[in-house]
């Protein structure tokens, strides 16, 4: 070991409560953000493929103006040669066609205005979690007609259960008058207050009847095997789709352009979580700064003699910062063992969440979430601290330069 | 050949509105190989002088050569290279880097001007042992006595082969009797190895080993004597 390096270290443990405490603040800063960062990005994963199950889809193809004006001539023509397609696509792991029109509907005492959506029922429920949240009666299936799934605040405000009569009226795709009587088979709950109140779901086939759809859908969604392969699937489908779709009619559109305010929520989240973590640090660098102005005002005299040997400025800076830098990777050290220890031991066991955000909540969240420890949070983590604190401890370092020997010596 | 000449030097010190003149026109000469004492009261700026001498502070006027270097028109940095180079310093008390053992302060200086660590060490142990510090290389300062704290500050202080070691009251944290072995020490080292010592002291005691004695009154040289030692 050098001479400088050994000065360094013997320096460090010249107060060994100061030099722990210091050590500690800085590992404990470097715990919270490894395992705030792998909470960040592990739920990020989370959130999003349980977002897209409810409804969306990783992917969807419509036509081009259907996503903002919903306007229910904008049609997928030729659903059947797109799903043909999509069969072929390697990493779509399912996706199902569907419709939708605005219309009143009616039980004996009251009316409203919803979203029926023609849905089939066997692949729906490959794609989306809809069979899944059936709290009364029973799901759709493949042979049902006039049948529908009503959301349960709807039902409640109908004031309709299973087997009760619902009067649906609305405008075909023709301009046609759709009228149909449809009997409630099942009631859902998603625990979104938008589509427990706002939305029936009634078999496709029959749908595109009464609607008059001519075989057309809205919309033809795509779960693709991971979240990871969505950018290709698009890739893939966009090429493909212009083979079927010579005026080119027909868009293919991701989560994030379905859900623009999913991501939204999620950069939000990432920047508030910074905006924490900054000030974290910042309290932290002003120990390491407070501990480095410390030593510099105690050792006053020892620099004096240091200069008075011959030491220029710029060695004795350099010794503080070896100091500094070996006290701040001892501490940043401790905290990634011990901070992915902590990560880990969430990663298996979970953690409960209640009271998360209403933002986040709408978007379909599980009950229990993993963080997920990786070598970005980790270096992501540990990094921010260790460059905070090294600028922190760089002010001192520097201060030493501006010392007269004969002041210094001065010092006692 | 005069290692050191000054000549007229002042320095004044500024303190709010109270101003001091630690020097007033100071000029002296010194030949190499000398055993000087500066000697006079408290406050007449004997500390001021070796300062200046040796290269820690600047003078206000006047002229200040150290084996051939002016001293006066010099930079801070080219000071600091002098220092390592030309001058070793003993002062009255925590000479030492309290984190460095006594072998590894007096390594400390050759580090710096860059001597081979086998030659150092080497040359380390040899004036420790010279000083009477032989088997006390490992002990750090805190665990050495006030006299062998200075002991080891001694040997620092040539063990660069510097061309002056200037001594600012060496012996005044020490009694009478370490003091003198101290002097002893210098002493030796002075006439082995040639070095020009230049001690300060208002000691009687220590006075009577120099072989010249320069006597500060007021910033001023009031008296400077050659003794038959
Ligand atoms: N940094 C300073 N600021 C103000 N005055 C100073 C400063 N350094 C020294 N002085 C003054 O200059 C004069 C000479 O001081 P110096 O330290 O050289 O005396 P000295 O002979 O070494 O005294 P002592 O025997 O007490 O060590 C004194 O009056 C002292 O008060
Ligand atoms: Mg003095």
């Amino acid at each position: 070991m050098s001479i400088d390096l050994k000065m360094a270290w013997r320096n460090i443990w010249r107060h060994p409560r100061r030099a722990i405490l210091t050590m500690a603040a800085i590992a404990f800063a470097t715990v919270l953000l490894v395992f705030m960062l792998s909470w960040q990005f592990g739920s990020y994963d989370t959130m999003i493929n349980a977002a897209v199950k409810v409804h969306t889809g990783h992917l969807q193809v419509q036509a081009a103006g259907y996503h903002e004006q919903q306007n229910m001539h904008l049609v997928v023509p030729d659903p059947v040669s797109v799903s043909r397609l999509l069969d072929d696509i390697p990493d779509v792991a399912a996706h199902t066609a569907r419709a939708t029109a605005f219309s009143l509907v009616s039980s004996h005492e009251r009316t409203y205005g919803v979203a029926v959506r023609g849905i089939d029922p066997t692949k729906e429920a490959q794609v989306t979690t809809v069979g899944q949240v059936i709290r009364q009666g029973k799901y759709l299936s493949d042979d049902d007609a006039a049948q529908a799934l009503v959301g349960g605040l709807l039902a409640k405000n109908l004031r309709v259960g299973v087997g009760d009569e619902l009067v649906l009226l609305g405008q075909g795709r023709d301009g046609s008058i759709a009228a149909t009587v449809v009997q409630v088979a099942g009631i859902f709950s998603y625990g979104q207050d938008e589509l427990d109140r706002n939305v029936i779901y009634i078999p496709l086939p029959y749908f595109q009847e009464v609607y008059s759809m001519q075989g057309a859908v809205h919309e033809v969604v795509v779960l693709g095997t991971s979240l990871e392969a969505v950018p290709r699937i698009k890739r893939s489908v966009s090429a493909e789709l212009k083979t079927i779709d010579k005026k080119n009619k027909l868009v293919v559109l991701d989560w994030m352009e379905l859900m623009p305010g999913l991501i939204q929520s999620i950069q939000m989240d990432l920047i508030s979580g910074f905006i924490m973590y900054l000030i974290l640090i910042i309290v932290v660098a002003f120990s390491i700064l407070n501990t480095f102005l410390m030593v510099i005002f105690e050792r006053t005299r020892e620099f004096g003699v240091f200069m008075a040997l011959g030491t220029t400025p710029g060695r004795l800076t350099r010794l503080l910062l070896l100091e500094s830098t070996t006290l701040t990777l001892l501490g940043t050290a401790m905290g990634i063992v011990a901070g992915s220890l902590v990560t880990w031991y969430f990663q298996v066991h979970g953690i409960v969440i209640s009271g998360t955000s209403e933002m986040l909540q709408q978007y379909g969240l599980p009950e229990r979430m993993y963080p997920q420890l990786s070598t970005l949070s980790i270096a992501v983590g540990a990094g921010l601290v260790l460059a905070i604190t090294l600028a922190a401890a760089l002010y001192p370092a520097l201060k030493v330069r501006r010392l007269r020997p004969v002041e210094a010596m001065r010092a006692v | 050949m005069d290692i050191v000449k000054c000549t007229k030097v002042t320095k004044t010190y500024r303190q709010d509105t109270v101003v001091v003149r630690a020097l007033s026109g100071a000029s002296l000469s010194i030949q190499e190989g000398g055993f000087v004492a500066i000697a006079g009261p408290s406050g007449s700026g004997k500390t001021t002088l070796l300062n200046i001498i040796g290269g820690l502070d600047y003078a206000d006027s006047g002229r200040v050569v150290v084996d051939g270097n002016v001293l006066t028109d010099m930079s801070q940095s080219a000071l600091a290279h002098l220092r390592l180079h030309k001058v070793g310093f003993v002062f009255q008390a925590y000479n030492l880097i309290p984190v460095l053992s006594a072998l590894e302060n007096v390594e400390f200086v050759m580090l710096l001007q860059g001597v081979p660590p086998a030659e150092r060490r080497e040359r380390a142990k040899a004036i420790l042992d010279d000083v009477g510090l032989g088997g006390m290389y490992d002990r750090r300062p805190a665990e050495l006595s006030g006299g062998q704290q200075q002991r080891v500050a001694v040997a620092r202080s040539i063990v660069s082969n510097p061309s002056i070691v200037l001594a600012d009251e060496p012996t005044a944290n020490l009694d009478s009797k370490t003091g003198a072995s101290l002097l002893e020490i210098m002493q030796e080292m002075n006439e082995k190895k040639g070095v020009t010592f230049i001690f300060s002291t208002h000691d009687k005691m220590v006075m009577d080993y120099a072989r010249r004695l320069i006597y500060l009154r007021d910033g001023r040289i009031v008296e400077d004597k050659i003794r038959n030692g």
